[in-house]
């Protein structure tokens, strides 16, 4: 085939592939009647809204403790529900991934179950956990501990299977068992990575406990809920500004980390 | 004595040889993990549990589940309807990806190190994070105080979060062109457009689409979330509607299943892409 002709099909296909996502976005304005224009139009004036109306006020500073305690129990939340879910899904990592699993089936298994953990959806478990457990931070911890564990096992795995093959193999010619070969040659090679994982999740936590706690009427979402409902721009402004705060503070830490570990 | 210089370099202890090095990285991550581990233990301690009595709500939880998981059905809506609410979220999460792509395909350009300014590339960094730093549901929620509950605010909170994070893929894909090209392209006369249409579009187009794919997986999970926290429609809604309506946790279960099969077709395709990438490079 000839310079041109292959540079032709490559033309033809990018235009192919542009003609199908113009009409499934059309399609799927029709269904969801979302109106582009209008929408896009939406940006600004919502963005000229917040520098308005989303600024606390004096008052609402005399809140901050009150803020403080909501935003100190998502923090624990978040953090308690990925260090306790990076356990089990270490466990079940070594047991699912290729280089570690020392037998077809168990590895099968425990991919399936990680897969039905993260892909149901948090809002699924934060439901059905309300409901025996009630507005409490027991719900909130329990639904996220399902997805991040979840999440965890599919990334461990990854990583179990980027790094280490040519170690295992080195080590197990060594005459080394089963447990040596994983606490000796997988896990230091890996741990890096998995702790980073485990820092993106707190991260991804604290905006996932947000949304929980909206749903389930604990930590910093019940406030924003409270307040929305109320109409009070300016603690909807404190609120979010703290938010932006913490996850600041947690993704700088964690960068920081990550970058002398790796 | 004579020491020889190969005995400096081997540390003993207790008459081992020490083998693991304590490099700084080591023993940063040590304290990491002790950290964590100290605030998993006193964390749950500061936390305030209410009135809560353990046995009943974990038996309760027990038979909620297994009405969810062992004994779906449906009752207040149908099949046609969940399939019809399911592709409702779909459509959500498309326009959030497709409408945020073609954005973050912009300040990519202009946020990629070799293709801009020092001053424009770390604002749109620092623009970026300010972004992210906001969860999805606020963005929603915020969106919802102007343009009304509904699509419009599902889809732009979605879109913000979608361009905070392809804009970065993307700019990292840019970022891999090596300079050479662009200094023969520049060479030969080509602007700042000529660069960017013919050297730098042809050769990530690829990767752009594996990412778009990706943000779509993750987009249709935030959409199911968010049809619950925001009444934007869509699956997430029936969810919400089933659960904490009707109390039918049969139903919960139908649904739960319906936006699950999805998940893990959506998934799988994914999981291929980056297999796919990841043979590329």
């Amino acid at each position: 085939m000839t310079e041109a002709n292959i540079l032709r099909r490559k033309k033809w296909r990018m235009t192919g592939v542009m003609i199908v996502l113009i009409v499934l976005t059309y399609g799927s304005a029709a269904i969801t009647k979302f109106n582009i224009i209008e929408g896009l139009f939406a940006i600004p004036s919502t963005l000229a809204w917040m520098i308005n109306n989303l600024v606390p006020s004096a008052e609402t500073i005399e809140n901050i403790p009150k803020v403080l305690k909501r935003l100190w129990e998502t923090i624990i939340l978040s953090v308690i529900a990925s260090t306790t879910a990076a356990v089990f899904a270490l466990l079940f990592a070594i047991l699912g991934a290729q280089t570690t699993q020392f037998n077809r089936f168990f590895g099968f298994v425990a991919r399936f179950m990680a897969s039905i953990f993260r892909n149901v959806p948090v809002i699924a478990w934060a439901l059905v956990l309300v409901i025996s457990f009630g507005h409490n931070v027991v719900t909130g911890y329990f639904a996220l501990f399902f997805s991040t564990f979840g999440f965890l096992v599919r990334m461990f795995i990854e990583t179990i299977d980027e790094a280490s093959s040519d170690g295992v193999e080195a080590l197990m010619a060594t005459g080394a068992t089963y447990f040596q070969m994983v606490c000796k040659g997988v896990l230091p090679d890996t741990m890096p990575q998995m702790l980073s994982w485990i820092f993106y999740m707190i991260e991804t936590n604290i905006r996932s406990a947000t949304l929980v706690g909206l749903l389930t009427g604990t930590g910093i979402g019940y406030l924003f809920d409270l307040y929305y409902k109320k109409l009070d721009y300016n603690m909807l402004g404190l609120i979010t500004i703290m938010i932006i705060a913490v996850v600041f503070i947690i993704e700088f830490t964690s960068n920081k980390v990550r970058k002398v570990i790796s | 004595m004579h020491v020889s210089p190969l005995e400096t370099n081997v540390k003993v202890r207790n008459g081992r040889i020490q083998i693991t090095n304590m490099t700084k990285a080591n023993i940063v991550m040590r304290l990491v993990l002790w950290a964590l581990l100290l605030f998993t233990l006193i964390g749950p301690f500061f936390l305030d549990y209410g009135t809560i009595t353990w046995s009943t709500a974990i038996s309760l939880t027990l038979g909620n589940l297994k009405m969810m998981f062992l004994e779906p059905a449906f009752h207040q809506i149908t099949f046609a309807t969940a399939l019809k609410q399911i592709s409702m979220t779909l459509a959500l999460a498309f326009l959030a990806t497709i409408l945020g792509a073609v954005l973050s395909f912009f300040l990519a350009i202009f946020s990629a190190k070799n293709l801009a300014p020092s001053m424009v590339s770390n604002g749109i960094i620092a623009f970026n994070s300010f972004i992210r730093a906001v969860p999805t549901v606020l963005w929603v929620l915020i969106f919802a105080i102007v343009a009304g509950l509904g699509a419009i605010a599902c889809v732009l909170g979605m879109m913000l979060h979608t361009i905070a994070y392809l804009t970065k893929a993307f700019a990292e894909s840019f970022e891999e062109l090596e300079e050479g090209t662009i200094e023969a392209l520049r060479a030969s006369g080509a602007n700042w457009w000529h660069i960017v249409w013919h050297a730098v579009v042809p050769q990530s187009s690829s990767y752009m689409v594996s990412w778009i794919f990706l943000r779509f997986e993750t987009n249709y999970g935030v959409a199911v979330a968010m049809g619950a926290a925001a009444a934007a429609g869509g699956i997430g809604f029936e969810l919400f509607m089933a659960s904490s309506f009707y109390y039918d946790l049969h139903e919960v279960g139908m649904i739960t299943y319906c936006a699950l099969i999805v998940a893990i077709i959506l998934e799988l395709v994914s999981l291929r892409i980056k297999r796919k990438l990841m043979a590329k490079s």
